[in-house]
């Protein structure tokens, strides 16, 4: 335990800043030994700047310590629901940081980025023969960005209909991620919320009901946020289509129908990926991701600048759109994320694309027919690439709630789902192994839950209590935001 | 193409052989796969899907190397910078950045296993707030450009007003992404080439510190002018310069936004990136993105003793998964990684190493724009004083001194003549930095020399 708690101190208190001493340092900089310019006027410049000061090694040690303090995909089981906690080929880190790919200067010239530009081409094109949608984006750095270039696109090609006075209402179901209302609003739109019907699809009468010329798109998750097909989408996108209002696609379960079905065969006008999800690159505590945007011939014109095209004198490129909603970011893209993500799709090929989804969904349905009876289900059906439980029994009948079960699951060596999401599931539970953990992890972390569950009606306390073996125990969230302490300068203050 | 063994894991990735798959299928009560899939319209399953075949590693390996090999070499001097710069990298922050725990955690939902991407963001927080001069940092955004944009959603929304305003000269990025940005709002939009024109219309003026031709701006004068009109003042600043320049909070900015990526690594064509944000208290509760928290635990230790320090998500009041539509930002997955390798390098530096390389920055930049200044046919017009970019007027039409660089094996500064400034007409923008070799600088210096002389 000493790197998890070097020397039984509090580590947590004492930062990189309070660590060290004056005078030692981590690097040394080159002297200047030609001639010396003076530096600008005195009020340009900066009289005080305080960082911490560590030999090389302590710098090593204190961010070794931290890491020992994480828990990733690496080190265990992660069904994280609708995250798509998979392993990170290593491979793909090797060749996304090759030195010729490293070097390039988003600036250079075409000419000299042919070998980056090349593989952002056929990265697009597989993504667009994958998703059935002919035209791609690969610009957006994460999923709320390719949502947001997806709900602009809508938005220029109403205006360029006549339409967009009109039709200021984006209709999103009760079950969706946060980022798609938060987009919508952020793009202008009011949200009119879609609830779900009692098999967990989406309430068709309701749908049929809001469509009018005052719906510019319906924003959908397929597979959704339960882990279920919307059956009948493709029924749907034609009435979408008929009241003129367009179909968003939410892909971020994208994983659980890769080579099976596509999106612009079911008639979805503009999605978004996630290829830090499904794709398998490597989320990093929270980022870098990637978030391209694949659309039909019609949104094509409207997509993000920039879009990756081979020219006829076999040069690839980067060109703008005719009628681009613009940039989203000053370069490209997160281009390191796309190269691994590329490596990833040419490492499985269409039969091993296949092979994921078809191993996701079993390994969901694995985990679903385990716990079948130790946890309800509310939606009692055979699942996509997730299962959502409830804790709404133990609630009941011991007073435990999904969190103390989330934090229990931390002793037992597995990182916990995503609870309390999505939000129409009381005391949620959602879990997703994904198709790279083999069936004894599964049948682990299903022994763990059940251990679990008739620990609840044993001995409720330890639950509250839990984790017990983490690096630290529950913290005190409302304090944090009550009294804010945001950065070392104020932590230093207090003391 | 790989060959997998019959009955054996269809591939590397995947564990599950036909046994085990055979196993699990009958303990969920079907005959094959294709039965799980059965909700999907069986008219468009398992549709043609033309993609190139499989790889196995050794050769995808060899494909990717083929292909970072058609990129123009490191070693070929570039002297362009315009948002991105090369620089100097310690080896510990690409060493520990690798370390899988970090790299291959998810979002820090779950914080007692999650201290380590919590604590270093809080790092990250610590060091940002330090060099912007602000008070609140969030765990960092996309890149510097949608940083700024969402600045400017966050002063319109905090005054109130229809309009923000950019000061030239600005990375035309900054300007096309504010605009796609500030579309859905229906804000006004206005490229400024004086702060005299900024007006209590205005929500915000946005002033790029070095500017985009590199010049090093006096804050402090837009600063008051823009608050003697209620606008607030956000400085999109290069967090690197900041190791000499005046913090942009002391100087009276309330927003700061830089772009992070040049001190995390390599500039590997943009990305990732990293966009800093910062900004005065106030403006706490209206930020955008994910801020972490410094707190204790609920309960003492198992085994005795104080409850003890740790960090939390905090202020998720403000957030997408919270307050859905009525969220500051849509934003989730952003550039944590990023924003953990640029804490480390600028720790790594220190306060005396920041300073240092900064300095060496300034001085190598000034030495070679002197020893370009000195050859015959050549200028560097004078926009005051500046930090690791310059301008270049030579003896030929810009497009023709690129391309005669270009020819000689030197990648040449940006074209920057189609700008409206007097002292960027005819003239390339190029940029040296304490990462740039001297052999490099004296191949440029040679190069123009001759351009000269067959002019």
């Amino acid at each position: 335990m000493s790197a998890l708690r070097p020397g039984g101190e509090d580590f947590g208190a004492r930062l990189s800043f309070d660590r060290g001493g004056p005078g030692r340092r981590a690097v040394d900089v080159p002297a200047w030994t030609g001639k010396a310019t003076p530096l600008p006027d005195a009020h340009l410049l900066r009289d005080s700047l305080r960082l911490p000061e560590l030999s090389q090694g302590e710098l090593v040690r204190y961010y070794t310590a931290l890491s020992a303090r994480n828990y990733g995909i690496d080190s265990g089981t992660y069904p994280l629901g609708s995250c798509t906690m998979k392993y990170n080929p290593k491979v793909d880190d090797l060749v996304a940081s090759l030195p010729g790919f490293a070097a390039a200067h988003p600036q250079a010239p075409a000419e000299d980025a042919q070998g980056t530009l090349r593989t952002l081409l056929e990265l697009r094109r597989g993504l667009a023969e994958a998703t059935g949608l002919p035209a791609v984006s690969l610009a957006p750095a994460a999923g709320a960005q390719g949502e947001l270039a997806g709900v602009l696109m809508i938005t220029r090609a109403l205006e360029d209909r006549g339409e967009l006075e009109k039709r200021r209402r984006i209709l999103v179901p009760d079950s969706a991620h946060g980022t798609n209302p938060a987009t919508a609003a952020m793009a202008g739109f009011t949200v009119t919320q879609i609830p779900t019907a009692a098999d967990g699809s989406l309430d068709r009468a309701t749908i049929e009901q809001e469509l009018d010329e005052s719906v510019a798109a319906v924003m959908v998750t397929a597979p959704n946020t339960l882990g279920l097909w919307e059956q009948g989408i493709e029924e749907v996108a034609g009435l979408i289509h008929d009241a003129g209002a367009y179909l968003y696609g939410d892909g971020a379960n994208f994983n659980a129908i890769m080579g099976r079905v596509r999106y612009g065969d079911l008639g979805f006008d503009v999605v978004h990926l996630n290829l830090h999800k499904s794709f398998s690159t490597p989320h990093g505590g929270g980022g870098p991701g990637a978030g391209p945007v694949c659309c039909s011939e019609e949104l094509a014109p409207y997509l993000p600048t920039p879009v990756v095209d081979e020219c006829e004198d076999g040069v690839v490129r980067l060109t703008a759109p005719e009628r681009s909603i613009g940039q989203l970011q000053q370069f490209h893209g997160n281009v390191g994320v796309l190269i691994r993500a590329y490596a990833y799709m040419r490492a499985l090929g269409l039969e091993g694309l296949r092979a994921v989804s078809g191993q996701a969904v079993l390994n969901a349905n694995y985990l679903r027919v385990l716990l079948h009876g130790y946890y309800d289900l509310p939606y009692d059906r055979p699942v996509l690439h997730e299962v959502v439980f409830s804790g709404s029994r133990q609630r009941r009948a011991n007073g435990v709630r999904t969190y103390d079960i989330a934090k229990r699951l931390i002793d037992h060596g597995f990182h916990p789902p995503t609870v309390y999401f999505p939000l129409i599931v009381e005391e949620a539970l959602m879990m997703e192994p994904t198709e790279t953990e083999p069936p004894e992890a599964i049948e682990a972390l299903a022994e763990a839950m059940v251990a679990i569950a008739e620990e609840a009606e044993r001995d409720p306390d330890t639950l509250h209590a839990a984790p017990l073996t983490a690096p630290i125990g529950r913290l005190d969230e409302a304090k944090a935001a009550r009294r804010p302490v945001l950065r070392w300068q104020e932590a230093e203050a207090e003391e | 193409m790989a060959s997998p063994a019959p009955g054996g894991a269809p591939h590397p990735y995947i564990p599950a052989t036909e046994a085990d798959r055979a196993r699990m299928l009958e303990r969920v009560g079907v005959d094959d796969l294709d039965a799980l899939f059965a909700d999907l319209p069986a008219a468009m399953r398992d549709p043609t899907i033309d993609l190139p075949p499989a790889l196995t590693e050794p050769e995808l390996i060899a494909l990717l190397e083929e292909r970072a090999g058609e990129n123009a070499g490191a070693s070929q001097p570039n002297f362009l910078g315009a948002g991105a710069y090369r620089r100097s990298i310690p080896a510990v922050a690409a060493h520990l950045t690798s370390r899988s725990e970090f790299v291959t955690a998810y979002t820090p939902y779950q914080p007692e296993i999650s201290q380590g991407t919590l604590q270093s963001a809080f790092e990250y927080q610590s060091v940002v707030c330090e060099l912007t001069g602000m008070n609140v940092s969030n765990t960092g955004l996309y890149d510097v450009a949608s940083a700024t944009a969402e600045a400017c959603l966050l002063a319109t929304r905090a005054t109130r007003r229809g309009a923000v305003a950019l000061l030239e000269p600005i990375h035309p990025g900054t300007i096309e992404v504010v605009r796609t940005y500030t579309r859905g709002a229906g804000l006004r939009v206005d490229i400024l080439t004086s702060v005299d024109a900024v007006s209590e219309e205005h929500a915000c003026l946005v002033v790029q510190q070095p500017d985009f031709l590199g010049a090093i701006v006096d804050l402090e004068p837009l600063a008051e002018a823009a608050h003697a009109s209620g606008v607030l003042l956000v400085t999109v600043a290069d967090p690197f310069a900041l190791g000499l320049l005046r913090s942009p909070g002391d100087a009276g900015a309330d927003i700061v936004t830089g772009e992070g990526r040049d001190l995390a690594g390599a500039p590997a064509f943009g990305g990732p990136s990293l966009g800093l944000f910062a900004a005065r208290t106030p403006f706490m509760r209206q930020m955008p993105g994910r801020i972490v928290g410094r707190t204790q635990e609920l309960h003492e230790p198992p085994e005795g003793g104080e409850p003890r320090t740790g960090y939390v998500l905090t202020l998720q009041a403000r957030e997408q998964f919270i307050r859905r539509e009525r969220a500051t930002s849509n934003v989730s997955t952003a550039q944590s990684l990023i924003a953990l390798a640029f804490t480390i390098t600028v720790q790594a530096l220190g306060p005396q190493g920041l300073r240092e390389a900064a300095e060496l920055c300034y001085q190598r930049a000034h030495d070679a724009a002197a020893r370009i200044a000195a050859l015959p046919g050549y200028e560097t017009p004078d926009r005051g004083p500046w930090f690791q970019e310059f301008l270049v007027r030579g003896p030929v039409p810009t497009a023709e001194l690129a391309q005669r660089l270009r020819e000689r094996g030197i990648g040449p500064g940006l074209d920057v003549s189609s700008r409206v400034e007097p002292e960027a007409q005819d003239a390339l923008l190029f940029a040296v930095t304490e990462a740039t070799p001297d052999a490099h600088v004296d191949a440029l210096v040679e190069a123009l020399a001759a351009i000269e002389a067959d002019a």
